[in-house]
């Protein structure tokens, strides 16, 4: 009997390692926010009134700074995937590498933005003992941070990739992986802001 | 055996199995002294055979990992180790420093003993696992740096693998953790931090990097998988280990006097723990399925699938079973937590040493290509014996601890059973453990005994 075969786009993108990393962090993120929604719904009073010590416009800052760098890693990833020829793949490459530079740049300034909300928050006398609202926020927000400074370290290395031409149509499969890490950043945080910064 | 110096190993191979079956021994005697509390009392109380039972364990454990490491380095490195004779001294004063440590344990009165080594100069003795005298825990870091120093100086020397630099990584981190055996604080929290600093560090981050790596070295071997493949999957349970490893010490800083967020952190981290174990079972089984070459040494790799699948029962399973801090609030110190000891310190170190051995040993013993079908199957039937045992063990213990929760933890403090009542109610089990442990010696002697199986001439 004849078999039929089709030939299909890589899926999921990037390494598949990645997707088992993100599966963890999803499960220990969703614990986390589990833990955090049973913790406010035993004492939402106390939930309420430390939340609004946080600094909501920054959060909103923080955002705008991730969607907008993951925006550029699109861009860089979309350019070097149909790239082909050796004219073209040098050309996608360093067109990329700008876009991979202002997000590593988009990270830097997440991160700078963070520091001044956590001295803000420390210099308040919060801690992790203060409350079980600031544990989790502090948690939390923490933990993510690692993660946007580990994020920007892979884009960074993408980047010097990116100024080697090293991507192309045929070989994306590194520039995808972090691209993919990132949008797990990303998400994070976008679940993790309005629930510990706004919804009250 | 591509390099002779890989030779070394054998000695430390030899000696980590005649401690094992000490271990065993003592942890016999202790499993009859349940049943009958004076047995061999007073010339060998429990709390003495206790101590020589966790420690035989540790020395037993460094004595694999130094035949391991002496053994896989040389092929790694593609060179000869760089001071072979360093290696041999290195296991003879180990070796001494052990049994006499070991013969102090069993013959002088562990407070005299305290007096004897002059633990007042400087206070290390007296906690679990690290009862050794502040002299012997001086001998084992100097050990362990001239250990280090062959081994990072063959490295630097010759080829650097991804193996090859994490299994260094373990060690590294094996010799720092231990350092907080040296500080002794008035402060009971404070000397619990830093006594999970040894135990926990070593047992749940280093030593998995330990694991990880000699695993992958028997996979490269025995199933010709490219290392780039390898190397791949080492760095993914690497990184895990070390992430829930280093954030789960917190799961054990539940109602000890730390701060209360550490529930939080340690539940959490910890439920991230087994991850790294299960992905070792895909590791390995994944590179078993995908395997280039057949090797004859086949009960080698039944051995590193079983460590992996094993460690991860043992470690993983039996771990998560109660470090969620509602969960420990109950089950702290019963027989779950030893049922848990027991299954993981097997299925991921002793048994990662017995691959190594089974990998290695036939080749140091001039058979390239394993032992004989013969002696392979008679380890094999070892290899059940022990495993089946250890797991029999573990469930018995496993009982055990579910009945003492029952009958000591839930019920209020007015209802609760006396510690002594409990343990009557548990005596049968306990018989069905020290059963399911003599299979496990068993086993072991039958592993001995594998050795020794000859070649049929006729087939041969």
């Amino acid at each position: 009997m004849q078999k039929s075969v089709t030939l299909k786009e890589p899926y999921p993108p990037g390494d598949f390692a990645i997707w088992l990393v993100i599966y963890v962090e999803l499960i220990t993120f969703g614990l986390m926010f589990l833990g955090y929604a049973y913790s406010r719904h035993a004492d939402v009073a106390l939930f309420n009134k430390s939340q609004l010590m946080l600094n909501q416009t920054s959060g909103f800052i923080d955002t705008l700074i991730l969607i907008t760098g993951s925006y550029f890693i699109v861009k860089a990833v979309n350019l070097v995937k149909t790239a082909k020829g050796k004219q073209m793949i040098v050309e996608a490459n360093q067109k990329a590498s700008k876009w991979m530079l202002a997000s590593v740049l988009f990270g830097c300034l997440f991160l700078l933005n963070k520091i001044l909300e956590f001295s803000d928050i420390f210099g308040q006398g919060i801690s992790l003992d203060t409350n079980k609202f600031f544990m989790f926020y502090l948690l939390l927000t923490m933990f993510h941070f690692m993660h946007v400074t580990l994020g920007t370290i892979i884009l960074f290395s993408i980047f010097r990739r990116t100024k080697a031409s090293a991507y192309s149509a045929e070989d994306s499969r590194g520039i995808e992986t972090g691209a993919v890490y990132w949008h797990l950043v990303d998400v994070l945080w976008i679940v993790l802001f309005p629930l510990i910064y706004i919804i009250r | 055996m591509k390099y002779s110096s890989q030779m070394v190993a054998k000695p430390y191979f030899i000696f980590a199995l005649v401690l094992l079956a000490g271990e065993i021994l003592f942890g016999l005697t202790m499993s009859v002294q349940y049943l009958y509390g004076d047995f061999l009392f007073p010339a060998l109380p429990f709390n003495v055979l206790r101590m020589v039972h966790v420690n035989l364990l540790i020395v037993l454990l460094l004595f694999g990992f130094m035949g391991s490491t002496y053994y896989l380095i040389p092929e790694e490195a593609e060179r000869e180790l760089w001071s072979p004779l360093l290696a041999k001294i290195t296991f003879w004063v180990f070796l001494v420093a052990g049994v006499l440590t070991i013969l102090g344990y069993l013959f002088v009165p562990y407070a005299e003993l305290t007096k004897l080594t002059m633990n007042d100069l400087w206070p290390t003795m007296g906690r679990e696992f690290l009862e050794q005298p502040t002299i012997t825990k001086i001998g084992i870091v100097l050990v362990v740096l001239s250990y280090l120093l062959n081994v990072t100086m063959t490295v630097i020397k010759g080829r650097k693998t991804t193996i090859s630099i994490i299994l260094l990584t373990g060690l590294f981190g094996l010799a720092f953790f231990f350092l907080f055996a040296f500080y002794f604080s008035d402060n009971m929290i404070m000397d619990k931090f830093m006594w999970w600093f040894v135990v926990h560090l070593w047992v749940e981050a280093t030593w998995e990097l330990i694991l990880g790596a000699l695993l992958a070295f028997v996979l490269v071997k025995l199933t010709g998988v490219d290392r780039e493949h390898i190397d791949k999957w080492l760095y993914l349970i690497i990184a895990m280990t070390l992430i829930a490893g280093l954030a789960g010490t917190g799961h054990h800083f539940f109602y000890m006097g730390a701060p209360g967020y550490w529930l939080w952190i340690g539940s959490i981290a910890s439920a991230a723990e087994p991850i790294p174990f299960f992905l070792m079972i895909l590791f390995a089984f994944n590179m078993v399925k995908n395997r280039r070459i057949q090797d004859d040494n086949k009960i080698a790799l039944t051995w590193a699938k079983g460590t992996a699948v094993v460690g991860f029962l043992g470690a993983g399973v039996w771990g998560f079973m109660h470090t969620l801090a509602p969960v420990n609030f109950y089950t702290h110190g019963t027989q779950l937590t030893a049922a848990h000891g027991h299954l993981s310190f097997f299925g991921a170190y002793v048994m990662i040493i017995f691959t190594m051995i089974s990998y290695a040993m036939p080749i140091l013993r001039g058979r390239p290509h394993g032992n004989c079908e013969k002696a392979q199957k008679v380890e094999l039937t070892s290899f059940w014996l022990m495993v089946i045992g250890m797991i029999g063990l573990t469930l018995a213990l496993t009982v055990a601890g579910v009945m003492q929760i029952e009958m000591q933890r839930l019920p209020d403090s007015a209802h609760a059973m006396a510690f002594m009542d409990a343990q009557d109610k548990i005596s049968t089990v306990y018989l069905v453990r020290s059963l399911f442990g003599l299979m496990t010696f068993s086993g072991l002697i039958v592993y001995f005994y594998s050795f020794f199986v000859k070649e049929d001439k006729a087939v041969a």
